[in-house]
C-alpha cells in the first residue's frame, strides 16, 4: 500500500477496497485465456471483460507434461499491447518472485495457480505485501477463507482445468456455498466450530455469518466449455467465469467466446442461452476429470 | 409513491447500485431487455467494462431504446463505465463502441494507467457537505466539456492536468469513479433529485 501526495490530497494505492474493487467490476463476466496477441484481440472483439496471458493454455499444458512456470514477460508485454481490457497472469503457488515480475510488467491481476507447478509445498505467496491484486482457487470454504486472509481478492473455483468436464467445478462451487448457506444458520456458538473445521480464521467465520457471502467476488473455472456451462455455475452462485482452454480449443473460437458472454450476462434466460447454442459447432473435446493422472485441483493447501 | 429506478444489469458492480439505491427507499430493478426499460423512470449505469457492456447493449436490443429514453430526458447516473457509455465521445475504445451521447463530454479509458494505479482519495464535490471519499478503478477521465456542462469535481490526471471527474447535464450525472463502492449514497441522492416522481429520500 503506497500513499502518493498529489494535488495535496493524498491517494492510497493497492488498498483492500482498490483490489478488491476490480474483482466487483469484472462480475457478470467473461475472464479468457489467451496465448497470443491476435488471441486476445478476439477475446477482447467477443466481449471478453479481461484476459488471462499466458503460454499454454491448461489443456495443452497437461498433455506436455514438465514443470509449468510464469510466462515470458515478452509474451505478456505483447498481449498487454494489443487489448485495453484487464490483462491477468499466472504466478506458480508460493512463487512470490514470479509475482513481483509480473507486478513489475504491470499485469492488472495475478493468478496464483494450481494450474502452474507449484513452487511451495507448504506456503502461499503473502498477497497483502503486493499492490497488484490477487486471485487464487479453492476447492472447499476452507481453502477459500485461507486464501483471504492471505490477501486474495478475488476467488474462483479450481474445477479441474483443461479437461472441459464442468463437474469438478460444480462440486467446488456447491461446496463452498453450501457451506456458507450453513454457517449463516449455525448459532454464535458454533462458528468457533466451522473454524476449527474448516482451518480458517474466526474473524471471517463471523463476517460470512453475518453477510451470508464471501468478502471478496466468488468467480468459477476449470471446465467451462459450452454457454449452457456457464449459465450453470451462475446460477449455482458463481459471480463471473474463467474460461480456458474451452474457447480457443473449440471449433470456432470467436462465436464460443461471444456466446458463452452472451450466457454469463442472460444466464437465467434460456431462451437467449439456446439462441447462442444454436450451431455453435465442436466445443473442445475433453477428458473426463476422473480419468485424468494429475489432479492439477488438489494442488494448494 | 417511489420513483422506478433501474440498473443496467448487462454486467459490472450491479449489486452495489442495488444496494445504494435501496438505502435511499427505492426498490431497484435490473434491466437486461427493453422490455425492463419500459418499466422504469430512471437508470444507473454501473462500473464494469464499458466494451463488454457496450457489446451487449446491442445484441440485447437495448441500443435503439435506451437513446430514445435519454433523448426524451430520462434521468441516468453513469459511474466509471457507465460514464464512458454515457458519453459523446470516447478515445481509446473497441472500434465498434457504442455512444449514448446522453452528456456533451469527451472521455478517454484507463486515463490514469493500470490497476497497480488505481486509488483512492477524498474530493470536494460542489453541492455536497465535506469530502466525498473516492475509489477510482483504471478510471476513465473527462477530457472534453461541451457547453451546458457543470463540472462538479476534478482531480490531477497524471499529467498533472486538473480534469473532471464528475459532470451533470441536465438529469444526466456522471462520475469516474465507484460511489457504489465506498458506502457513501449522497451521489445517488443527487441524481434522484433529478427523479420527477416524488421520492421520500430525494427530499433535501
Amino acid at each position: 500500500m503506497r500513499a502518493m501526495e498529489a494535488s495535496g490530497i493524498a491517494r492510497h494505492t493497492g488498498t483492500e477496497l482498490v483490489k478488491r474493487g476490480l474483482a466487483e467490476m469484472l462480475r457478470g463476466g467473461v475472464v479468457m485465456d489467451v496465448v497470443t496477441a491476435e488471441q486476445a484481440r478476439v477475446a477482447e472483439e467477443a466481449g471478453a471483460v479481461a484476459v488471462m496471458a499466458l503460454e499454454r493454455v491448461p489443456a495443452d499444458i497437461r498433455r506436455d507434461g514438465g514443470v509449468a512456470r510464469m510466462s515470458d514477460p515478452a509474451l505478456i508485454e505483447e498481449i498487454k499491447a494489443a487489448v485495453t481490457i484487464p490483462v491477468m497472469a499466472k504466478a506458480r503457488i508460493g512463487h512470490f518472485a514470479e509475482a513481483q515480475v509480473l507486478q513489475a510488467l504491470g499485469v492488472d491481476y495475478v493468478d496464483e495457480s494450481e494450474v502452474l507447478t507449484p513452487a511451495d509445498e507448504l506456503h502461499h505467496i503473502d498477497k497483502w505485501a503486493f499492490t497488484v491484486p490477487f486471485v487464487c482457487g479453492a476447492t472447499n470454504l476452507g481453502e477459500a477463507l485461507r486464501r483471504i486472509s492471505e490477501g486474495a481478492a478475488m476467488i474462483r473455483s479450481k474445477g479441474e482445468a483443461g479437461t472441459g468436464d464442468i463437474k469438478e467445478a460444480v462440486r467446488h462451487l456447491r461446496s463452498i456455498i453450501g457451506d456458507i448457506r450453513r454457517i449463516t444458520q449455525a448459532d454464535p456458538a458454533e462458528r468457533y466450530g466451522w473454524a476449527k473445521q474448516l482451518q480458517a480464521p474466526v474473524a471471517l467465520v463471523h463476517e460470512l455469518a453475518e453477510t451470508g457471502r464471501l468478502p471478496v467476488p466468488l468467480f468459477c473455472a476449470g471446465g467451462i466449455a459450452t454457454p449452457a456451462d456457464a449459465a450453470l455455475v451462475m446460477q449455482l452462485g458463481a459471480e463471473a467465469c474463467f474460461v480456458g482452454s474451452g474457447i480457443f480449443k473449440s471449433s470456432d473460437p470467436p462465436r464460443f467466446a461471444r456466446a458463452i458472454v452472451e450466457a454469463t450476462t442472460h444466464y437465467r434466460d434460456a431462451q437467449i442461452v439456446a439462441k447462442v447454442s444454436r450451431g455453435l459447432g465442436q466445443a473442445m473435446r475433453g477428458e473426463e476429470a476422473s480419468t485424468v493422472e494429475t489432479r492439477l485441483s488438489e494442488r494448494g493447501w | 409513491m417511489c420513483a422506478r429506478v433501474g440498473v443496467l444489469a448487462l454486467q459490472g458492480d450491479v449489486r452495489e447500485h442495488i444496494r445504494a439505491l435501496a438505502e435511499l427507499g427505492c426498490e431497484p430493478s435490473e434491466v437486461r431487455s427493453a422490455a425492463d426499460l419500459d418499466e422504469i423512470d430512471a437508470l444507473v449505469l454501473p462500473g464494469g467494462e464499458s466494451t463488454t457492456m457496450s457489446l451487449l447493449l446491442g445484441s440485447a436490443g437495448l441500443l435503439d431504446p435506451l437513446q430514445d429514453r435519454l433523448r426524451a430526458g430520462m434521468p441516468a447516473f453513469g459511474t466509471c463505465a457507465g460514464m464512458i457509455l454515457l458519453a459523446a465521445d470516447v478515445a481509446d475504445g473497441r472500434r465498434d463502441q457504442h455512444r449514448l451521447a446522453a452528456i456533451d463530454i469527451g472521455v478517454r479509458r484507463n486515463a490514469f494507467g493500470r490497476q497497480v494505479d488505481s486509488f483512492e482519495t477524498d474530493l470536494d464535490v460542489a453541492g455536497l457537505d465535506g469530502p466525498f471519499h473516492a475509489v477510482f478503478i483504471r478510471a476513465p477521465i473527462v477530457e472534453r466539456v461541451g457547453p451546458g456542462v457543470e463540472v462538479l469535481a476534478t482531480v490531477r490526471g497524471s499529467d498533472g492536468v486538473e480534469r473532471p471527474v464528475v459532470c451533470r447535464q441536465g438529469p444526466v450525472l456522471v462520475a469516474a469513479f465507484h460511489p457504489e463502492l465506498a458506502g457513501d449514497v449522497r451521489l445517488h441522492r443527487l441524481f434522484l433529485a433529478a427523479v420527477p416522481l416524488p421520492h421520500p429520500a430525494a427530499q433535501p
